[in-house]
């Protein structure tokens, strides 16, 4: 049951075996997300960014079980090749574990008060990021 | 009625400044309220902060909608959509 906001680097490989010493875990899905192409520095609220991830994962974990999990995301400066984020999720079986970290990572990238700036300038955030949250909406919730 | 209010990343660069301390006058209660009194600064205030630009607000570290109420004490964020993950 983790979130970390930090500058240094992470071991995926170490995390999810953290996650799989439970002997009720049966599916340990996570994601890595890496810097590509073009260095970069990361700036966030701090405070919030922490409460932001706490209550993506209280979500996720009111939708799918979930027995254990770990969200850790970089800020600071990035070189291309750096990871930058992890999520893992840790289930007695493998649909809850993809579905919840698939859906900690959309939401975290529509949620979460993270921003990339590259040397050109900030990135813009993306419509298509905005479409993959919506798509986890009940239809009754959609706005508009 | 004081706020804290804080700025981040392009509108943070864009208005020279990360935050301050704003007295509210009587009758700005909501997000979108302050966000016009700030508008009303002129200058990059004007521009960074224009009806067309996409700003996101927060309340106390949660997210909020333009019209989310503010009282005394509040911790007010203003920052363009997130890009993180």
């Amino acid at each position: 049951m983790k979130v970390s906001v930090q500058a240094h680097d992470f071991d995926a490989g170490a995390e999810m075996r953290a996650l799989s010493r439970d002997p009720k875990v049966g599916a340990v899905a996570s994601f890595v997300g890496v810097v590509r192409e073009v260095g970069m520095t990361l700036e966030h609220y701090p405070g919030m960014t922490e409460r932001a991830l706490q209550k993506i994962v209280e979500e996720a974990r009111g939708r799918w079980q979930v027995l254990d999990y770990t969200v850790i995301h970089r800020v600071g400066p990035l070189q291309p090749t750096d990871q930058i984020v992890l999520v893992v999720v840790a289930s007695a079986h493998r649909g809850d574990a993809f579905a919840a970290c698939e859906f900690i990572m959309d939401y975290l990238k529509t949620q979460a008060p993270f921003w990339k700036k590259e040397a050109a300038g900030w990135v813009e955030a993306r419509a298509s990021d905005d479409r993959a949250t919506e798509r986890w909406v009940e239809p009754k919730n959609r706005l508009g | 009625m004081k706020v804290k209010v804080l700025y981040f990343a392009a509108l943070r660069e864009q208005l020279g400044t990360s935050g301050e301390e704003i007295e509210l006058p009587a009758g700005v209660g909501t997000l979108a309220a302050l966000r016009a009194h700030l508008r009303g600064r002129g200058g990059a205030w004007q521009s960074a902060l224009a009806d067309g630009k996409l700003v996101r607000m927060a309340v106390n570290q949660d997210m909020a909608q333009p019209s989310a109420a503010i009282k005394a004490g509040d911790e007010v964020a203003f920052f363009p959509p997130v890009t993180g993950g």
